[in-house]
Formats: C-alpha cells, structure tokens, sequence
C-alpha cells in the first residue's frame, strides 16, 4: 500500500493582471483573431496570451505555453479564446469566442477587429476534452481524495486482485481508480469528505468519497451516486437498523424503493422483469449500498451476517415504483413526501414471491388472493411481527382502481382479509408446534400490523400476478421502513 | 501499475490483549447480560445459581432488544460494577 495521493497543481496559478487571452492553433477562430492579439499586444495595457497546444502560436505574440493545462483547468476555460480582464489578481470580465462588440467592450478600443467578421463562435477548450479531462480531474483535484492509495502490481489481475483483497460480493468489480472515483465525484454537489452515516457492524464514519469508491465498484454512473448516498444514511439510521439486519438469521437485505422523476433520469426500471436483471441503475445502486456496507462496515457473511439461507436480493435489490402508469400516489407520498420530491424507501426484506390470480375480476376476489399471499409469508401461524411489501402488477392494480379503490382501500380491505381466529394461530393448532401464545386463541389477528402492508406499482404491462416481499421482525425491537429524501 | 483507493473502512486491526483470566470466581462480581432472546432467562437462572455456589456475586441485566447492539450505558454499567461479564447468547 502507498499512502497519501497526489498533491501537484491542486491550486489555481495565479493570472497577471490586464488582459489574459487563452487560445489553441488547432482552433479556425483562434487562428482568426491572431492578428487582432498583435494589435493589443502593441496597445498600452498588460496582455498575456496562454496557448494550449502550439507553443509557436499565436506568431502576432510571445504566448505563455499552458502545456499541463493548469491555467485552463483552474481558470474554467471551456472555449478558446477566451478573454478575461484580470484586476488585483482576480477575474473582473469574460468573454469566449469572437465577439467584435464584446472584445470592444473589454479591451475599449473602439475599432478592435474592425476587417473581420461580426461574430465567430469559438472551439472547445483542451482542459475540458473528454480524451484529457479524466486525467485532468485525477492531476488537479486528486488530492481532495483522502482513501488510502493500494497498488496492484504489474502482473497481478486487477480482477483477481480485488477478489483477494476481500472486497468483492462474489461478483467482478470495477476497480475504483483515482479517475472513476473522481468522476464519480461529479454526480453529487456534496463534499468529498463529508459525513454520511456510521456504518455497521464496525461503526465506521463513512464519508461520500468511500460512498464513491463502492459506487465505482458496483457499476454505478455518476448520475446514481444521490441515490446510493441516500440509501446509505438511510440504512444507517436506528429506525432501520442495518446491524441487525445483517446480524439477523433470517433472510432479508435491504430492498431500495425509489420514487421521483429521478427514476426516470437515471433510467430505472419499473415495468417489465422490474425485480429481475437487465437494468444498470437498478442493480448498481442496490449492490453499491451492500459494497459500503461489507467494506466499509466490516459486515460479511459467516461474520457478522447470519442468515442462514440468505436471498440473491442481498447482492442487490432495488427498484422503482412505476408511478406514471399508476392509478395511485406514488409509495412516497403514501409515506408522507410531497409529490414530485424525489425519495428512496429501505425496506429490510426476503426474495419476491409471486401471487397468481388470472381469474379475478372484482376486487373483493382479488383481494382474497392477495390476503393469502400476505399470510403465507414467513409462516401463516405468525402474524403481527413482520411487514410486507406488496408489488401490485399493473394487470392486477387495474382491478382495483377500475372498481374505484384507492391505494388506501386497497391495503385495508386486504388487510382486512387476512384476520384469522386466533385459534388456528396458537401453538399446537392444526398439530403444528409453531404459532402465537395461547393467550391469543380468543382474538381474532390481522397478518400484519397497522401501516404495515407497503403497496408498490410495479410490472411489466401483461400478467395478472404481483409480488410479495417479506420482511423481519418489525417495529422498536427490529427494523422500520425508512423514507429518506435524495438530494443532489 | 494500477493504483486503486482503499473502499475499507481502514481501520488499523489493533490487537488488544486478553485481561487475565481470574483464578476463581469466589468474592468477583459477575455479571449476566441477557441479551432478550426466549429462554435465556432459564440459562442465566442456572448460571446464577451455580455461580453463587462459587461464592460470586451475580449481578444480571438485559439488552432491550436482542437485534440491536448493547446500549452504551448499559456497557458501561457493567464494566463499572463487575469483574466478570456472561452474555447469554442462543434461544
């Protein structure tokens, strides 16, 4: 391991006061205005001509050669030419490109440019050339990155190198490189080095860059990073309860629910296979929550996870509610947000389960068969101890809203459905051992608590099926559903 | 040469010793966390009384919920007060 990181031009070189023109040779409108830099290198005030790419260039002026491009990167030259009229040392004027009447304006010299064309738009500057601006970000802002630096040697696999190191869920990795993280970087406003959570197990201050660093990892964009930085405050909070999730010999993980037009920008799935595999956003950001919390928290299975089975979801397990072609609000305002607020709802669960139903066509009916499959979960003797996530297809869903049910009709009269006399429930009943006390045997018991049957739209178009995700012991003593706002 | 940044929490492994082991449990307070999991009352009752046959002084607390980690005051209660501390683990 090699500490510390690059330190090299991570602050902004100076510009001398006066007129301070960028330029390139490989540029038709920086080769334009050549002689029109004689003319004010000849007039009375300072000018310093920078030149990105031809130390030759312009042949009107000695130019300074920004040959590692640190002028351009930490000045934000996106265009060439760019003018800038520097005061004191700091930038008092812009403009890019030729503009007869702007250069007019900065330089006051009232027939500037006079033979040559009104206006010509400038070309891209090389600091922001996406050949160069990975290796630019990692030269200039490199050192906002605090991780410890590992190096793989030459002849070990970068693959293989990370499998042994630990740090993979059983699947490859993205190596997280200086270049990735940074760009990384690029998908939030936050600071590098700010707080996000405490992890468990270990109970580790984690900071976005870490966040970053597994987001690299599990194949996220930057686009998605919000979503996993929200994931993981989110985990991390004491309602959710993240330890003992993972700690818990049951089988549940996380399982992300997002809301918001952030769906639809980052490209998540909501319609068809939206539990499966196929779509980038939607299994990155699940398996980036799950990375922070295996290397960053120290939770791995046979360690601190328990499970005894498990569920392929604890790789990754995300999805989006598919709210344009919902007849219901959306899960977040369900859950208190405003509508258009975009939010990622954690709930600790098990693998999907499908509920078939293809001959109901009232909703009474239908809502029978959604109370049996709410009551098969986990045990149909135990009830009141775990909430569910009920993922209504769209074919399903129109069964009840064509009957005018709204999302809060739909889950009561569900609900509703699932109450048993407590005489089946109790231990020994139907000769099996398992059961609630037999205290219970006179009440008659919902499935599952108050506010603790989530509804989700979700699903491909056909097929008259939804699912069923099973949770874990609910409430003070376990974990809670958690909705938590995403913020750029 | 690849360099890739450390996705670790860091934390610097530091071995912390075994205290020693006490020759006998006669005249030490002992105390025995229940850590609310069922039955594990019935093996801490045990315990008690075995232990008070030595000639220790049992002391006995409980974590309010099995799935989440001892509260700190409650860590901190125990080692203000025992020597020797038992947490009743399995159902």
């Amino acid at each position: 391991m090699v500490s510390g990181g690059p330190s090299e031009s991570a602050t902004a070189p100076a510009l001398p006061d006066g007129l301070v023109i960028v330029v390139k040779k490989d540029c038709a409108t920086c080769r334009l205005v050549e002689p029109v830099l004689g003319v004010l290198a000849a007039g009375h005030e300072p000018l310093t001509v920078y030149t990105q790419d031809d130390p030759g260039f312009p042949a009107s002026v000695t130019a300074v050669h920004d040959a590692d491009l640190a002028v351009s990167w930490h000045h934000d030259i996106e265009t060439v030419p760019t003018v800038l009229r520097i005061v004191d040392g700091a930038e008092a004027d812009r403009t890019v490109g030729w503009s007869q009447a702007e250069w007019r304006r900065i330089t006051g010299i009232d027939d500037l440019g006079a033979d040559l064309p009104v206006m010509r738009p400038g070309c891209g500057s090389l600091s922001v050339d996406p050949d160069r601006v990975d290796e630019l970000r990692v030269r200039f802002t490199g050192s906002r990155l605090r991780a410890r630096r590992v190096e793989i040697a030459a002849l070990e696999d970068e693959m293989e190198a990370l499998f042994a190191r630990g740090w993979t869920d059983g699947l490859p990795v993205v190596p997280p490189t200086e270049a990735r993280v940074l760009a990384m970087l690029e998908g939030t406003t936050r600071d590098p080095q700010e707080l996000v959570a405490v992890v468990p197990p270990d109970l580790i201050p984690c900071t976005v860059e870490k966040v970053a660093i597994n987001a690299v990892m599990a194949g996220c964009r930057p686009e998605h990073l919000p979503v996993v930085l929200a994931a993981v405050a989110a985990a991390c909070t004491d309602e959710f309860n993240i330890h003992g999730v993972l700690a818990t010999t049951m089988p549940v993980g996380p399982v992300l629910i997002v809301n918001g037009p952030i769906r639809r920008r980052i490209g998540m799935n909501s319609a068809g296979n939206v539990l499966g595999q196929g779509n980038r956003a939607n299994l990155a950001i699940g398996r980036a929550l799950q990375l922070v919390i295996r290397n960053v928290g120290g939770g791995r299975p046979q360690g601190v996870d328990r499970a005894a089975h498990g569920n392929p979801g604890k790789l990754s397990f995300c999805f989006a509610e598919d709210e344009e072609g919902s007849p219901w609000t959306p899960l977040s305002v369900a859950r208190g947000f405003e509508p258009g607020q975009d939010t990622v709802t954690l709930f600790p669960g098990e693998g999907p389960r499908c509920i078939v139903d293809q001959l109901s066509r009232d909703p009474e009916s239908l809502a029978g068969s959604m109370a049996l499959g709410v009551r098969g979960m986990h045990h149909p003797k135990l009830v009141l101890g775990f909430d569910a996530v009920l993922v209504l297809g769209p074919e399903h869903a129109r069964v009840f809203a064509d009957a005018g049910w709204d999302r809060e009709r739909v889950v009561a009269e569900i609900v509703a459905r699932t109450v048993t006399p407590g005489s089946e429930l109790v231990r020994g009943a139907g000769g099996i051992a398992e059961g609630v006390p037999a205290t219970l045997a006179d009440r008659s018991l919902p499935k599952v608590r108050d506010g603790g049957l989530l509804l989700v739209h979700a699903g491909g178009g056909a097929g008259l099926f939804s699912a069923i995700i099973g949770g874990w012991a609910n409430g003070a003593v376990g974990s809670q559903p958690v909705t938590v706002p995403i913020t750029p | 040469m690849t360099v890739i940044l450390d996705p670790t929490g860091e934390q610097q492994v530091a071995e912390r010793g075994l205290l020693a082991r006490p020759v006998s449990l006669a005249g030490l307070t002992v105390g025995l966390l229940d850590i609310s999991k069922p039955r594990g009352d019935v093996f801490l009752d045990r315990i008690e009384q075995r232990l008070t046959e030595v000639g220790a002084t049992v002391r006995r607390y409980r974590k309010p919920t099995f799935t989440k980690p001892a509260p700190v005051d409650l860590r901190h209660e125990i080692a203000t007060h025992c020597e020797v501390v038992i947490e009743a683990l399995a159902d």
